[in-house]
């Protein structure tokens, strides 16, 4: 029964994006943390989503192949009485760009209400198929 | 007479067999709208339901004898004839999953999906109408 494989890619997709919010979340949060546990200051993280090969051309789901470090250059902020400053004055800030997280947060939001969706009226169908010749 | 049963109820069960899993590759097309690369896909209904009629019912697949062999039929056959959709604004990702049309094919699907079901109904009341008269 194919339509069940519905339930399975619709919810893959949840869990891909789901796991996309809380990286985001987690930009978010320390986008100001200029110091961690490793002493370096926060880089931003951001997900890479690839298609579930099942084998052979069958519809796929999707998973969240690996998080990988933003490689973009940090922020260079000047505030000298700051206690991480460098010598020059200048604190190295973490490289979140809170624009871009936001939109990706809407995204991540707006493709999470699509599997909703998507799994909601497959339920409804799957319903009614078990009501034929009633 | 059982055979005309199946018969009558043979058209509409194949249609359902396609809608579903058109149903799939669409869904699965929705999911992967954020994933760089992915290529859409779709199923044209009326050129596998006419297939599907014609080649007698059910494909029949080849017997394998070692886990190793490649299957002809990978569980579900239909969902094998699915082509690559043209996209009107492939995005530079790669990706050419156009979201607003995937949604719209996909109620689509599901109504017909309903309308045929609605059509197997019909058909199972009117012959348990002939049996019961």
């Amino acid at each position: 029964m194919s339509l069940f494989n519905v339930f399975n890619i619709a919810s893959s997709s949840m869990a891909a994006q789901s796991q996309r919010l809380n990286v985001v979340a987690s930009n978010l949060a320390n986008a100001d943390s200029v110091t961690s546990s490793t002493g370096e200051p926060y880089r931003a993280r951001q997900v890479v989503f690839s298609t579930i090969q099942t084998g052979g051309k069958e519809a796929g789901g999707v998973k969240v192949a690996g998080i990988v470090h933003d490689a973009s250059p940090m922020k260079q902020a000047y505030e000298p009485n700051h206690p991480m400053a460098n010598a020059e004055g200048y604190v190295t800030m973490p490289n979140v760009n809170v624009v871009d997280e936001m939109v990706n947060m809407m995204s991540a939001s707006r493709s999470y209400q699509n599997s909703v969706d998507m799994m909601n009226t497959t339920k409804t169908l799957l319903q009614k198929a078990l009501t034929i010749g009633q | 007479m059982i055979s005309k049963l199946d018969n009558a109820l043979n058209f509409h069960q194949t249609a359902l067999n396609v809608r579903a899993a058109r149903q799939e590759v669409l869904s699965s097309n929705v999911a992967n709208g954020d994933t760089p690369n992915f290529k859409a896909r779709d199923i044209d209904f009326s050129s596998v339901l006419s297939d599907a009629l014609s080649s007698n019912t059910n494909k029949t697949g080849l017997t394998t004898t070692s886990p190793m062999h490649l299957s002809s039929s990978s569980g579900n056959s239909f969902v094998s004839d699915a082509l690559y959709r043209i996209p009107q604004q492939p995005s530079a990702d790669g990706n050419t999953v156009e979201m607003d049309a995937e949604r719209t094919r996909f109620a689509d699907n599901a109504i017909k999906y309903d309308a045929s079901m609605t059509f197997i109904s019909g058909q199972i009341r009117g012959l348990m109408l002939a049996i019961r008269e």
